[in-house]
């Protein structure tokens, strides 16, 4: 067990290192230099600008400046906004992020979870019919679509919400809303099937032999096996939801990181750009770090041997 | 009675004695499976008349997709313009027919060249196996937990928004799913005897890969490529949206419905008509998909 969350937790670092040098080295690739696309500049202040952001040194000396600022947690300066951080516009607007990302997911896991296994349970009868169309409506429209469909109907025809904007509770349900239908629709359809294989095994026929009753066969036996698959798509959907925050926030104009990480592609802010990425790939690399320890905890099943061929 | 009669051998040449029965191959038999399936077979025929429309749809529409009329903007669906016009005065219908042959070529392409990749990447991991596959998935499995879409992002800045890039983009980045599936099939598939005789048969490692594993894996690599398909379709709405996507006055569906999306207060009509033909799109292939994995599935296969 030791070894093997000391080799995952080598492997993540290493994964961390090549995405920041891949990153870093296409950021460069880019022709011109992020200054380029500006109005004209006389070559000597272009020269000053350039000494400012070390844009004039050696890559590898840049590479390993960056590195070096890197483990301060230092991002370094937006190129955009003059004398903003790229550490500061994550402080400030992540919170927000996070919030709206944590109603969501609980969102995706409170509503899918049960329908899942509300289907399962009533297998090809009208509930699993209704159910296994939404989920798979949910999984086929794209969010925007459906975000500007939730403005259309709650905010403009029936005026029950706020259409944009960040503030109290009522300003979060449109937007989770539309953020979280991909995911529920996907944990339903998972919870659906994996419930349904586990339904058909042994134990759950000895537990009704036992006489048990329904719902602590549910429970007990049944549910807590058939989430096994869902923990595995934490990652995944923390992923899905922190890109899909991107364009769900550009649409309500919410204060968040994921409309900073899209106005600075439209700014082409290259460090804002990059400072990002990097720090969600961190996120995200974390987060299936701790999902893949956790994972053997919940599965007595499932044995971690640190020389796993495959 | 019993009689001598009833015993005796036939002749070689008595036809109606010889009980036959026609032989299914794994396609036809595929193919009687998922006729069963109605869903998929609504799936199937949706998306050949969605290929249909792509390929045909603009030879026949009497205008080009770039032709404004601004005397002509933002008007209602009507019988002149059956889907209504944008802002620029451009027929919304005759845009989401060219929209159609932009889209769906993004997620066939892409998907096309996943498959090119997954399949070598995969098929090598899995013939040469050992220290060779432990190294090559190990990698796989590392990429596998970093968030592709940022990656994506980032190449599109780099590489500057555009249709060719776009396929290099979603092509390079989502084939780690089929080299997964195709080395778990090679690995399980090699060890079959028809592997053994074509190699005692001195058949080489790339013959055997290529005359027998691939054609052999064939049903898993289609289940996923209709399903790559449509999730191509849906990253270039993604980056459409975020200004990334095809050049103007090009237009995918995903650059169409993001046009929509700024002007849905005035003409909620100019998003739905753009939104429907993608989401009927991810629908047919999902269905398709769906159905033809109960259909090509070896271990459902009856």
């Amino acid at each position: 067990m030791l070894r093997y969350t000391l080799k995952r937790f080598v492997s993540s670092v290493v994964v961390l290192l090549a995405i920041i040098t891949i990153t870093f080295l296409l950021m460069h690739a880019i022709p011109g230099g992020p200054f380029s696309s500006e109005k004209k500049i006389s070559p000597a202040i272009m020269k000053n600008i350039e000494q400012h952001y070390h844009l004039n040194d050696p890559l590898w000396q840049q590479y390993i400046d960056y590195l070096a600022n890197l483990s301060r947690f230092d991002l370094g300066p937006s190129f955009k906004y003059e004398g903003r951080r790229v550490n500061d516009m994550i402080r400030e607007s992540f919170p927000v992020s996070l919030e709206l990302g944590m109603v969501s997911i609980s969102l995706a896991i409170l509503i899918g979870i049960p329908a899942g296994a509300l289907a399962a349970l009533r297998q090809n009868k009208w509930q699993d019919y209704i159910i296994m169309l939404l989920s798979t409506i949910g999984v086929s429209v794209p969010s925007f679509v459906l975000a500007t469909l939730l403005i259309y109907v709650f905010a403009l025809k029936l005026s029950l919400l706020p259409a944009a904007m960040w503030g109290d509770v009522e300003f979060v349900i449109l937007p989770a809303l539309a953020l979280a239908s991909h995911p529920t629709a996907f944990i339903a359809r998972l919870t659906r099937s994996s419930m349904l294989e586990v339904l058909a095994q042994d134990y759950i026929k000895t537990a009704r032999g036992k006489g048990l009753s329904q719902i602590v066969i549910l429970y007990r036996h049944a549910l807590s096996n058939a989430l096994i698959p869902v923990v595995t798509y934490i990652g995944p959907m923390a992923a899905g939801i922190l890109t899909g925050s991107f364009i769900i926030e550009t649409i309500f104009a919410i204060p968040g990181l994921g409309r900073h990480f899209v106005t600075s592609i439209y700014n082409r802010d290259y460090t804002v750009i990059l400072g990002v990425t990097v720090f969600y790939s961190l996120l995200i690399i974390s987060l299936n770090l701790v999902v893949d320890l956790i994972y053997p905890q919940l599965d007595p099943r499932i044995k971690l041997t640190s020389k796993e061929g495959g | 009675m019993v009689n001598r009669q009833l015993f005796e051998p036939l002749l070689a040449s008595d036809q109606a004695a010889v009980q036959t029965r026609p032989i299914t191959t794994y396609g036809q038999d595929a193919w009687r499976r998922l006729k069963e399936h109605k869903l998929a077979m609504v799936g199937f025929y949706t998306v050949v008349v969605i290929m249909l429309i792509a390929v045909i749809g603009p030879w026949i529409s009497h205008a080009s997709y770039s032709d404004q009329n601004l005397m002509l903007a933002n008007q209602a669906p009507s019988g002149e313009h059956w889907f209504g016009t944008d802002n620029l005065g451009r027929d919304l219908f005759i845009r989401v027919l060219y929209g159609a042959r932009i889209s769906l070529s993004i997620g066939i392409v892409a998907s096309l060249i996943n498959l090119t990749l997954g399949v070598i990447y995969g098929g090598i991991a899995g013939l040469l196996g050992g220290r060779v596959d432990r190294i090559m998935m190990g990698i796989v499995d590392v990429l596998y937990g970093i968030p592709m879409l940022l990656y994506v992002i980032l190449l599109m800045v780099v590489l500057q928004p555009g249709l060719t890039n776009i396929f290099i983009a979603l092509g390079i980045a989502y084939w780690l799913g089929m080299a997964r599936i195709v080395r778990g099939q090679i690995l399980s598939l090699k060890e079959q005897e028809y592997v053994l005789a074509a190699r005692t048969l001195g058949a080489s490692n790339w013959q055997i890969l290529y005359r027998h594993l691939i054609p052999n894996s064939m049903g898993p690599i289609i289940i996923t490529m209709t399903l790559a398909i449509p999730e191509a379709i849906f990253t270039e709405a993604f980056l459409s949206f975020i200004g990334l996507g095809v050049a103007a006055p090009m237009a995918s569906w995903g650059v169409l419905s993001s046009e929509g999306v700024t002007s849905l207060r005035s003409y909620p009509f100019q998003l739905f008509f753009p939104a429907m033909a993608i989401s009927i799109t991810m629908l047919a292939f999902i269905f398709l998909g769906d159905g033809l994995r109960d259909a090509l599935d070896p271990r459902t296969r009856r």
